[in-house]
C-alpha cells in the first residue's frame, strides 16, 4: 500500500537515537556540534579526493581559460605566496587578529558565563534582561567598530570590545540555557548528604549545564572571529590585522596575497571547531 | 522512627493541594516497612518529609527522639525514584559523590564489598548510561549503603524497571537487609512487591493520603519468589488490593 503513496507524503520513520528539536535553547546550534566520530577509510579518501580534485580542477580550469589573476588566483600560486611570506608578512597580522579575538573572547566568554550563573538565580532578572541580551544577539557588533574607533583611537581596543560584545551574549545565553536545566532529584540528592548551597552549584548545576556552556562557547568563538576579521574590514588598527590585509590586497588587485589571507582565516575557523570538538567530546560526551 | 499527625499542604495554580493529612506511624528499628498506595496519593511527600527534604505543614517527624528538620546525612539514606545517578560520573564516582559532599575520605574498603556484594565490581569505570535499569539502582543502593545509614528510604526505586528485573532487585534488596539490618521506608505502588519485601504494610487512601489500613506480614523469612504464587499470598494481595481500591472504608464496615 505504501508503494502507492508519493515518497514526499510518507510518514518519516522517527529516530530514536535523535534527541526532540528544541531541547537546546533559544537557538539551535546542534548542526555545528553534531560531528560524527567516526569517518570510514572510504569518507576520508573521499574527502581528500574531493579536496585534491576542486584544487587541481580549479587550476587547470584558470589555466584553460587563460584568466587573469585579478580576476581569480590560481590554487598553486596561492599555497605559494602563503608559503614564502607567511613568516615575513602573514604571521604578524595572523598574531595582531588572534590578540584581539583572543583577548576579546577571554572578556567577553567570561562576563558571559558570569551573568547567565548569576542571572538563572533570579528568575524576575532573567526576565528583565532577557530583551536585552536578544538585542545584543541579533545586532551584528561590527556596526559598532567605526564608532569604537573614533572614541579609542587606533589601538587593539576597539576590536577587542567588538568581539566581547559578540561573543559574550552568545555564551550567555546559551549557558543561561543550560544554568536553568534544574533536576530537582538530583538537587534533593545531594541536599540528603547535606550538600551546600556552594556544593550544590559545583556538584549539580555546573555539570548538568556543562554541555550547553560548550555549545555556547563554540557559537561565540565562532562570532568573535568574524568580528574580530570583518571588524578590521571595517576599521583596522594601526597594526593591521587579517581583516585589513584583506581590504589592502583586494584594492590593489593582489588576489594571490588575497587568497592566501583567505586560507589562513578558513584555517582558523576550522581549529577553533576542532578544538571544541574534542573539548566537547572529553567534558561532554555523557550528553550525546 | 515516628510520623506524628503528618500533614502537608501544597500551593498549585488551582489552589492548594493536601497531600498528606494527618498521617501518623511508628517505624521500629530494623524494620522493613512497605507504604502502599495509588499515584498521587501523598507517599513520595510522606517519605520526602521523613528524609528532611519536605518540610511538613503541620506534624513532626522524629528520628530517634529529635524531630527531623533538615536532611539527616549521617544516620538517613535515601533512594530515589529511577536510579538518580549523575550522567556525567562513572559508577565509582557516583558511589563516591556522597563522600566528596561530607569531605571525607572515601571508605574503599566498604564500597568495595558492596560493589563486589551487587555484582557491579567490573563496572566501576562505566557511565551510568552504559549501564542497565538494574545496574543503575545497584549502583544508588550501594552509593546509599557506602554511607552506613541506620534509615534507608526508598522512593518507589524498582518502579522503573521490568518484573524479571525487579523480582532481582526485591531478592537483592532482602539479602543486603538481612545482613546490615537497617530500618527500611519502602514507598511502591506494587502490591506483590509490598507483600514480598514487608515486615509491615501501610497502605494510604488516594489524595489527601490518610492511613488506610496497617496489614502485619507474617510471612517466613529469608523469602522466594515461590512464595508469590501460594495461596496466603495471592489471597493477601486481592485482600489488599481492596483496600487500596476503597480506600479501607470497606474494611472498616466489615470490622
Amino acid at each position: 500500500m505504501s508503494g502507492n503513496v508519493p515518497s514526499e507524503l510518507r510518514d518519516e520513520i522517527p529516530r530514536f537515537e535523535q534527541r526532540a528539536a528544541g531541547d537546546h535553547g533559544p537557538i539551535d546550534w546542534t548542526a555545528l556540534t553534531a560531528m560524527r566520530t567516526a569517518k570510514s577509510a572510504l569518507e576520508i579518501g573521499t574527502i581528500v579526493a574531493l579536496a585534491a580534485f576542486v584544487f587541481f580542477g580549479l587550476e587547470v580550469l584558470l589555466r584553460w581559460t587563460n584568466t587573469p589573476t585579478y580576476v581569480f588566483p590560481k590554487p598553486i600560486a596561492v599555497v605559494r605566496t602563503l608559503v614564502n611570506e607567511f613568516t615575513s608578512v602573514y604571521a604578524h597580522h595572523l598574531w595582531v587578529t588572534m590578540y584581539e579575538f583572543l583577548v576579546g573572547y577571554a572578556i567577553g566568554a567570561a562576563i558571559g558565563l558570569l551573568l547567565a550563573a548569576l542571572i538563572t538565580q533570579k528568575p524576575f532578572a532573567e526576565k528583565v534582561i532577557a530583551p536585552y541580551i536578544l538585542i545584543m544577539v541579533t545586532t551584528p557588533m561590527i556596526a559598532f567598530v567605526p564608532f569604537l574607533r573614533l572614541k579609542l583611537g587606533f589601538g587593539s581596543w576597539p576590536l577587542i570590545i567588538a568581539v566581547a560584545l559578540a561573543a559574550g551574549p552568545m555564551v550567555m545565553i546559551n549557558s543561561a540555557t543550560g544554568f536553568r536545566r534544574t533536576d530537582l532529584a538530583k538537587i534533593a540528592l545531594a541536599r540528603s548528604y547535606g550538600a551546600s548551597t556552594i556544593q550544590i552549584f559545583r556538584k549539580i548545576r555546573f555539570p548538568l549545564a556543562l554541555p550547553m556552556i560548550i555549545v555556547g562557547f563554540m557559537v561565540g568563538s565562532i562570532f568573535g572571529l568574524l568580528t574580530a576579521v570583518g571588524g578590521g574590514m571595517v576599521a583596522a588598527s594601526e597594526e593591521g590585522g587579517l581583516g585589513e590585509r584583506l581590504v589592502y590586497y583586494s584594492s590593489l588587485a593582489r588576489m594571490d596575497q588575497f587568497g592566501a589571507v583567505i586560507l589562513i582565516i578558513a584555517a582558523l575557523g576550522v581549529s577553533i571547531y576542532v578544538l571544541f570538538y574534542f573539548i566537547g567530546k572529553r567534558w561532554a560526551s555523557w550528553e550525546a | 522512627m515516628r510520623v506524628e499527625g503528618a500533614t502537608k499542604t501544597y500551593e498549585s495554580k488551582s489552589g492548594p493541594v493536601r497531600a498528606l493529612e494527618d498521617f501518623s506511624l511508628e517505624v521500629r528499628e530494623g524494620e522493613l516497612v512497605c507504604v502502599l498506595g495509588p499515584s498521587g496519593c501523598g507517599k513520595t511527600t510522606l517519605l520526602w518529609s521523613m528524609s528532611g527534604l519536605h518540610a511538613l505543614t503541620s506534624g513532626r517527624i522524629l528520628l530517634d527522639g529529635t524531630p527531623v528538620n533538615g536532611p539527616r546525612p549521617e544516620e538517613i539514606g535515601m533512594i530515589f525514584q529511577e536510579a538518580n545517578l549523575l550522567p556525567w560520573r562513572n559508577l565509582r564516582q557516583n558511589v563516591n559523590f556522597p563522600f566528596e559532599i561530607k569531605n571525607r575520605p572515601v571508605d574503599r574498603q566498604r564500597v568495595e564489598a558492596l560493589l563486589h556484594e551487587t555484582g557491579l565490581a567490573e563496572f566501576g569505570g562505566s557511565m551510568p548510561g552504559e549501564l542497565s535499569g538494574g545496574m543503575q539502582q545497584r549502583a544508588s543502593i550501594v552509593r546509599a549503603l557506602a554511607q552506613n545509614p541506620s534509615v534507608l528510604l526508598m522512593d518507589e526505586p524498582f518502579g522503573a524497571l521490568d518484573a524479571f528485573t525487579r523480582d532481582e532487585m526485591n531478592l537483592l534488596l532482602l539479602r543486603l537487609w538481612s545482613e546490615s539490618g537497617q530500618t527500611i521506608v519502602f514507598v511502591t505502588h506494587n502490591i506483590t512487591e509490598a507483600i514480598f519485601l514487608a515486615d509491615r504494610v501501610v497502605v494510604m487512601t488516594p489524595r489527601p493520603g490518610r492511613l488506610a489500613h496497617i496489614y502485619d506480614i507474617d510471612l517466613p523469612r529469608p523469602r522466594t519468589i515461590d512464595l508469590t504464587f501460594q495461596p496466603s499470598f495471592i489471597e493477601l494481595i486481592q485482600d489488599m488490593k481492596r483496600t487500596v481500591e476503597t480506600g479501607g472504608r470497606a474494611l472498616v464496615e466489615v470490622e
